[in-house]
């Protein structure tokens, strides 16, 4: 059976990685890659930095945090040179989180109105009614 | 074919005389691919290093751990009726007398971005069979590795210094500390164990381990620069975790 194995890295493009000789790319994507990262988190930083406050601020620390993952994990961690089999068994998975998150919020969102609505009178004070 | 037969003892363990249907020689693309892998004949991802999936699940696991903290640290500051501490104000560092606001976070950002670069290339030395390079490399990537966690120590003990304990701190929000501590905590450590095995392996590389497929202290099988790879990948999802860290507990 092991036979089948040897003859897989020709048909995928001289690119395809993973099959024997391992994962093999010019250095030069990494280097962009790398340049591209300095920057999105430069533009991150700048977001606190000038002091960005509502909508504008999230939508920007999400998106340059968005784009920074995305780019570490396909070229650094080569999952766009990985078989799909694989790449969809490792990034569905997380979307889970997605759910996780949203009942968290409505739950948190819940908890505070209630908090707001049984502790208000005492909230100035450093009660454990906080709890 | 001829090999198949020709291994006696395969052949005899299974038991299968008749004539096997053509395997396919060719890796099918697309969603073809997925069927190929997840129907596939006793293990999945066939061809690929098993070392790798084994730690893309262990990352995901991982992924798992880190999603769970990041969002039970949502949970409590979006239903506190305490004010949450301003980050961008905690983690200012007074700079020729005045305030700039997250400077050590942002260094530590890009060391450990950089480490990842120097990881990256390391792999990619590695496969080149680069001993001195990739040997160099690594370890660039263990001291920038080490010089983070450095930093984070720093920022524990002047945190610490003002007050900040997981059940309180000066400026508002209780949760603050412990929220801090955990996800922080939980990251150094794995930037720590990092560094430790960075360590390990720049010195395999450069005994020439690898290339002389020498076995490891703890496994039969033999060495190879796969393992270099692998190593990476765990760096990439460090250097990964740290980016959805800033994000959300620093710069939100």
């Amino acid at each position: 059976m092991e036979h089948v194995e040897h003859s897989h890295a020709a048909p995928t493009g001289d690119n395809a990685g993973g099959h024997g000789k391992g994962q093999q790319h010019p250095l030069g994507i990494y280097f962009k890659i790398w340049g591209l990262l300095f920057v999105l988190s430069t533009a991150s930083y700048l977001v606190d930095y000038f002091h960005f406050h509502g909508l504008l601020r999230w939508s920007l620390i999400i998106i340059f945090m968005l784009l920074k993952a995305g780019l570490i994990v396909a070229v650094f961690m080569h999952m766009v040179w990985e078989r799909l089999a694989l790449v969809y068994a490792i990034l569905v998975p997380p979307l889970l989180l997605m759910v996780l998150m949203g009942i968290g919020a409505l739950e948190a969102d819940y908890t505070f109105l209630t908090r707001g609505a049984f502790f208000a009178p005492t909230a100035e004070k450093p009660a454990p009614a906080a709890h | 074919m001829t090999m198949h037969e020709g291994t006696g003892m395969a052949a005899n363990f299974m038991a299968a005389p008749e004539v096997l249907p053509p395997v396919p020689q060719v890796q099918p693309g697309g969603w073809e691919s997925v069927v190929a892998d997840v129907s596939s004949d006793q293990r999945a991802f066939k061809g690929v290093p098993w070392g790798k999936p084994m730690l893309w699940i262990f990352l995901l696991s991982d992924t798992f751990i880190f999603g769970s903290f990041l969002i039970s640290y949502m949970t409590v500051r979006i239903s506190n009726t305490a004010a949450w501490p301003n980050p961008s104000e905690v983690f200012a560092l007074t700079l020729f007398g005045r305030e700039v606001p997250l400077l050590l976070i942002a260094i530590m950002t890009f060391i450990l971005i950089s480490s990842s670069g120097t990881m990256a290339l390391a792999v990619n030395f590695g496969y080149r069979r680069d001993r001195k390079t990739t040997f160099r490399l690594l370890l660039a990537t263990a001291v920038l590795g080490a010089s983070f966690v450095g930093m984070q120590a720093l920022e524990w003990t002047k945190l610490i210094h003002e007050g900040v304990r997981p059940w309180t701190n000066p400026w508002g929000a209780v949760q603050f500390g412990s929220s801090f501590f955990m996800i922080t905590g939980f990251h150094g450590t794995h930037v720590t164990i990092g560094v430790i095995f960075l360590v390990i392996t720049s010195i395999k590389v450069l005994r020439g381990d690898l290339d002389q497929e020498r076995p490891g202290f703890l496994t039969g099988r033999k060495g190879n620069y796969e393992i270099v790879e692998i190593l990476g990948l765990y760096w990439h999802f460090v250097d990964l975790v740290w980016v959805f860290i800033f994000a959300f507990f620093y710069l939100w």
